[in-house]
């Protein structure tokens, strides 16, 4: 899970390393008392957990607590690559003298976290990295070690920070570690005319599966914009809705991912992702059913599993049940194979619904769906 | 023979007095795994049992290796004590550890596994089934009988879509079919199995299947063009799938890729690998390799 600016501003602050004074609020008004607290002049921040914000408007200097308020109210409401402005960050300048790059993240290919640190930051650090490659150093951590001083001051040095960068550093490091992120990133971490060195602004990606030992965060990991991923959220579902027309089921993500390119190799588009994972029952297979139902774009279901761990014959009468309930009126292909697959069959064919079909094969399944979405 | 586990493989379970533990030693057994024991402190002298079999529980993964001289341990454990099991395994000196359980936080699954290696334990996931070399042994939750003996090998991030390559090859068989799990960091690569399998005089063939995130395929790729003689027949899952979440800035850097299964699709091919864009037509260009070798 990513955490906002503001989250991740509070965690630095915590942790002692120097960030600017700031405060959140989702309301114009207020953000005109914050903008005098601060003195006057602001920084006005969208909070939204995407990059690129400063190009999209959503970034702002703010002279005075009236300009302030005007300023938030123009951000708030904003859209920015498809995530609504909820809240804005008010925070005080700060007089730059030049802007560093500092985080560490998971290096899947070594297993291990990585120091990226630059003594070129800002916006451009992704061209800084691939034009000019050595301007950047990337330092492997060794997890039974951690990030000391002396492992610190190494990559002030590789990097070119100036000396406080070793505290900040080692800071971090116990930001990512005591938080269970997978990044921590500063960006940019900046020196002032007075020779701090201030945060600026940071990124924070949090591990999912730590939520159990880091209770803190839990009120905010259950974040859906779409209200049919609530649903299904609610429901224990891994759903994410998509703008095709084809309801895709299946169990274990690599199966769904893969149904989801075959039916778009068949020339329609899924209308969703939809893991049912390992070992379904009916009842999750009739709630992961009735979520894709009422989707009003879907105009054809597919049904694709393979059981591995899970029975075929579970799978079926997740279905029958769920005809039950909810009132069919888009086609449902399904296509069962693995174990109990036989059994499952049987279920269906008993059943005999006048929209219900089986197929014996997946691409058959898959070309079947696609062209009964598109001819609908 | 086959690669990591073979029917001289002795395999301990961890945490198999659990659900999950006892339906999936069962089901080990039913395929013919030599299962010799399983750890559980609290159940130490106890035996369990599985109707074929009785199966001593041990206190501890090394009281069970003496005891049986184990090879091999299937870990079932709650996530929050897969780091503690993989870390005992490993300093009982284990040779393959095999981590079933999902959800293991991520700086556990890089303190256990940079662990393990530094003392010599292969370790399988997390969050992976497992590995089954079929008509031999089965360790982990793949299902025993999908696929016959053969002379495929296969590699997979994806469990539902390994047993769907196996049931679209079912008839020409598998050595070994190694499941290395999908969590960003895992004990064994595409790229290590790869290399087992070039080494095993028994494999003709391997299909290496891969989903998008990370650069695990690109970096196979390289490897596949620098050190692979046998076939290698791919797959790819995500093409369509949403953006995945991003990783900042940090992410692009470290890997240099953009993690799409295109980006993985070209890498691949470069290196002479055929992607099928279907499992059905990947399961076809296997065919057609083998018929031309033959």
């Amino acid at each position: 899970m990513d955490l906002y600016e503001h989250q991740a501003r509070e965690l630095f602050e915590e942790h002692g390393i120097a960030v600017p004074r700031a405060e959140v609020t989702g309301s114009p008004k207020e953000a005109r008392e914050i903008a005098r607290r601060l003195g006057g002049r602001t920084v006005v921040k969208a909070q939204v957990k995407t990059g690129g914000r400063g190009k999209a408007g959503g970034v702002k200097l703010a002279a005075n607590p009236a300009a302030a308020e005007l300023t938030a109210r123009q951000i708030l409401g904003m859209d920015i690559k498809g995530h609504t402005v909820g809240a804005v960050m008010l925070a005080q300048p700060v007089d730059i003298e030049s802007e560093f790059y500092v985080s560490y993240v998971l290096d899947r290919a070594a297993g291990r976290f990585l120091a990226i640190a630059s003594a070129e930051g800002g916006t451009e650090i992704e061209e800084v990295a691939t034009r000019r490659p050595d301007a950047v150093a990337r330092i492997p951590i060794d997890p039974a070690r951690g990030v000391t001083s002396a492992k610190a001051a190494e990559i002030t040095a590789a990097a070119g920070l100036p000396a406080q960068a070793v505290d900040v550093l080692v800071r971090l490091w116990q930001v990512l570690v005591r938080e269970d992120a997978l990044l921590v990133e500063v960006n940019p971490l900046v020196r002032t005319r007075q020779g701090r060195l201030v945060a600026l602004d940071g990124k924070v990606t949090l591990d999912d599966n730590a939520a159990f030992r880091q209770a803190r965060w839990g009120g905010t990991a259950a974040e859906h914009g779409d209200p049919l991923e609530a649903a299904a959220a609610a429901k224990g579902l891994t759903y994410v809705k998509l703008d095709g027309e084809v309801g895709i089921i299946g169990n274990g993500a690599g199966l769904v991912m893969s149904t989801l390119d075959v039916v778009a190799g068949c020339g329609a588009r899924p209308a969703n992702f939809l893991d049912i994972g390992g070992g379904a029952s009916a009842g999750v297979m009739a709630d992961g059913l009735a979520v894709i139902l009422s989707d009003p774009a879907v105009k054809s279901v597919l049904v694709n599993v393979f059981g591995g761990i899970t029975a075929c014959d579970a799978v079926a009468e997740g279905i029958v049940r769920a005809l039950d309930t909810v009132r069919l009126t888009r086609p449902l292909v399904v296509r069962l194979d693995g174990n109990n697959a036989a059994r499952g069959r049987a279920i269906l064919d008993e059943h005999r619904h006048p929209l219900v079909e089986q197929a014996t094969t997946m691409d058959g399944a898959a070309r079947r769906a696609a062209r009964l979405a598109t001819a609908a | 023979m086959a690669v990591y586990l073979t029917k001289e493989s002795k395999v301990l379970v961890q945490g198999m007095t659990g659900g999950e533990g006892m339906k999936h030693t069962r089901r080990m057994i039913a395929a013919g795994t030599d299962v010799v024991g399983g750890v559980n402190p609290r159940k130490a002298g106890r035996t369990v049992d599985f109707g074929d079999r009785a199966v001593p529980v041990f206190g501890s993964v090394a009281d069970g290796m003496r005891s049986t001289g184990a090879d091999v341990t299937v870990v079932f454990v709650p996530p929050a004590f897969a780091r503690s099991a993989v870390t005992e395994a490993a300093d009982a000196g284990i040779g393959l550890a095999v981590v079933i359980t999902e959800g293991v936080p991520v700086h556990d699954s890089v303190a256990f596994t940079t662990y393990a290696k530094a003392r010599g334990t292969r370790v399988i996931g997390p969050n992976c089934p497992g590995l089954i070399s079929p008509g031999q042994s089965n360790a982990g939750i793949i299902p025993a009988d999908i696929a016959k003996p053969g002379r495929i090998g296969l590699v997979s991030k994806s469990g539902t879509l390994t047993y769907q390559l196996m049931y679209e090859l079912r008839d020409i068989g598998f050595s070994t079919c190694v499941g290395i799990g999908g969590d960003p960091v895992v004990g064994t690569t595409h790229i290590d199995c790869l290399t087992a399998f070039e080494d095993d005089p028994d494999t003709d063939l391997v299909v290496l299947i891969g989903e998008i995130g990370g650069d695990a395929e690109e970096r196979a790729a390289a490897h596949i063009r620098d050190h692979i003689t046998k076939p290698v027949v791919g797959y790819l899952a995500g093409f369509t799938a949403p953006e995945g979440k991003t990783m900042g800035h940090a992410g692009a850097i470290v890997s240099g890729s953009s993690g799409t299964a295109q980006a993985k699709k070209v890498a691949l091919e470069a290196a002479g690998v055929r992607v099928g864009s279907t499992p059905t037509e990947t399961a076809r260009l296997v065919l057609d390799l083998l018929g031309n070798r033959t």
